[in-house]
């Protein structure tokens, strides 16, 4: 894999730090009138999601992580595997352990698409579309007459997750759920 | 797909900012400093060992960082105040603060100290700050900070004393760092631009630098005997905007300090470059005491209008990656 050096650093180039593959978010160049450059830059690593700053003195260099973002459909899981197929129609199958799934795990529906980050062709992330729909499996007895104000219950879906949604929802319904905060947007059938 | 020809600045900007550049020549005109202009490629050029110059080599000639070696043999020629407000360039990574070749206002005021160059300094911010906004009725008031305070302040040590392991173990803790052979003005540097800068006020100047940093400043005992550097920065927004020296007269002194540079060089590995003899041959007949700054026009501009990036005040900057 190739080297890159400070001067090539750039949003969404990935390397390889401390033997694990990471994003570069930013890179600021920062340097004095009268002295040494430095590189500030923000990465997230791609394994375990963590953001932060790390600093470089103008002209070191970082490996190149060999990483590869694809959308695929999920298939099933076997309790230790979870199968996912390309949408390339090669209908390659490729299985993520718990270890890449962790988020991803509450969002799970089968013949949904989602983004799976391939390191060495190795899956190490799995990340749910913004918005998913989804059944309530359980949730208590709707309330009659409530249909706007008012305030929350819990709702379980089908997937797993644990929402709060209005008072009015029942069990059946398919609810309308953006992952990245878990917050109901609205309900799709009746 | 069309090639994007258009500026990179809103051409109300470009509009602003010859208001701005207006206003700063007035500024001068009115305290009798006279405008010159020196040329930007010179056989020689700055030694700092952290100024990258780009070369001609078809003219075996330099474009110039910085017109202080011009300037100041006019000065020895007995040109009295002067400033210039022209293009230099520096060959450094493009970003949100620099771009490879852009616009600096440099003056020289014979027989003022540096503090009295810092009253004057504020004096133009303030000039340039109202011509931005004619509603600004409040003059910006620019704190001053010496050096020491700063690091006393947010690291409880003194930047003239403190040992290089002592830096080391600061940054270690302060940053997550990946830099080799860092000596200690980097770390002072480091130290100062990635925590301190952050906190700075609004408009403040910071005093009496290391030795190490002099430059082209001189030395003198500050009043607990340490010696320092008599030389200022200018911060806007956290932001460096101009370098102001009590000038160095002395050519045997000067003459060391450049030695000094490109022995570093050498040493690192770094482009050679020649001693610019001529000025020290003015230095030799004798430059009037003076004090001078160099003051990064399209940093002041954005800091008067409120942009954030110097591709909003230039029409066409050099491309970032």
């Amino acid at each position: 894999m190739a080297t890159f050096s400070t001067s090539e650093f750039k949003s969404g180039l990935k390397v390889l730090i401390d033997g694990e593959p990471c994003s570069i978010l930013e890179n600021e160049v920062v340097k004095p009138g009268k002295g040494q450059a430095f590189n500030r830059v923000r990465m997230r690593n791609l394994k375990n999601g963590r953001v932060w700053e790390r600093t470089y003195k103008s002209g070191e260099s970082l490996e190149g992580a060999d990483v590869m973002e694809t959308d695929m459909q999920y298939l099933y899981t076997d309790g230790e595997f979870w199968h996912f197929m390309k949408t390339d129609g090669s209908f390659e199958q490729i299985a993520a352990d718990e270890s890449a799934i962790t988020d991803a795990k509450i969002w799970l529906k089968e013949e949904d698409i989602y983004t799976i980050v391939l390191w060495n062709e190795a899956p190490i992330s799995v990340t749910p579309q913004n918005f998913v729909e989804l059944e309530v499996v359980d949730t208590d007895p709707g309330l009659k007459g409530d249909t706007a104000q008012g305030g929350t219950k819990p709702a379980t879906l089908s997937s797993g997750a644990v929402v709060k949604v209005p008072l009015f929802v029942t069990i059946g319904d398919v609810l309308r759920v953006d992952t990245r905060t878990s917050e109901y947007q609205n309900r799709v059938t009746k | 797909m069309t090639t994007d020809w258009r500026p990179s600045a809103a051409l109300e900007t470009l509009q602003q900012r010859a208001v701005l550049l207006a206003a700063m020549r007035e500024f001068f005109a009115k305290r009798g400093v006279l405008e010159v202009d020196t040329p930007t490629l010179m056989p020689t050029t700055a030694t700092d060992i952290y100024i990258d110059s780009y070369r001609v080599d078809s003219a075996a000639s330099f474009l110039q960082t910085s017109p202080e070696f011009a300037l100041k043999r006019l000065l020895a020629a007995g040109s009295g105040s002067i400033y210039q407000l022209g293009k230099v360039f520096r060959r450094e990574a493009p970003s949100k603060r620099h771009n490879h070749e852009f616009t600096l206002c440099e003056w020289y005021r014979i027989g003022m100290n540096l503090e009295q160059l810092m009253d004057e300094v504020e004096a133009l911010v303030q000039t340039v700050f109202a011509a931005a906004d004619s509603q600004r009725t409040a003059a910006i008031k620019i704190e001053r900070l010496s050096y020491r305070a700063l690091f006393e302040t947010y690291f409880a040590i003194d930047p003239h004393r403190v040992s290089l392991d002592k830096l080391s173990a600061l940054a270690e803790q302060s940053l997550d760092l990946v830099a080799a052979n860092l000596s200690r003005t980097d770390y002072l540097q480091l130290l100062l631009s990635h925590c301190i800068e952050p906190n700075l006020p609004e408009a403040c100047f910071i005093f009496d630098y290391p030795v190490e940093q002099a430059a082209l400043a001189r030395l003198e005992n500050d009043e607990r005997g340490q010696p320092v550097a008599r030389r200022f920065e200018l911060f806007l927004g956290g932001m460096e905007v101009a370098n102001g020296y009590f000038e160095l007269l002395d050519e045997a002194e000067q003459r060391a300090r450049f030695d000094a540079d490109i022995a570093e060089r050498a040493r690192r590995g770094f482009d050679h470059v020649p001693i610019d003899e001529a000025l020290l041959a003015a230095l030799a007949a004798g430059m009037p005491e003076c004090s001078g700054v160099a003051l990064g026009v399209d940093r002041l501009v954005m800091a008067a209008l409120g942009i954030d990036d110097i591709a909003g005040v230039i029409a066409f900057p050099q491309p970032r990656p």
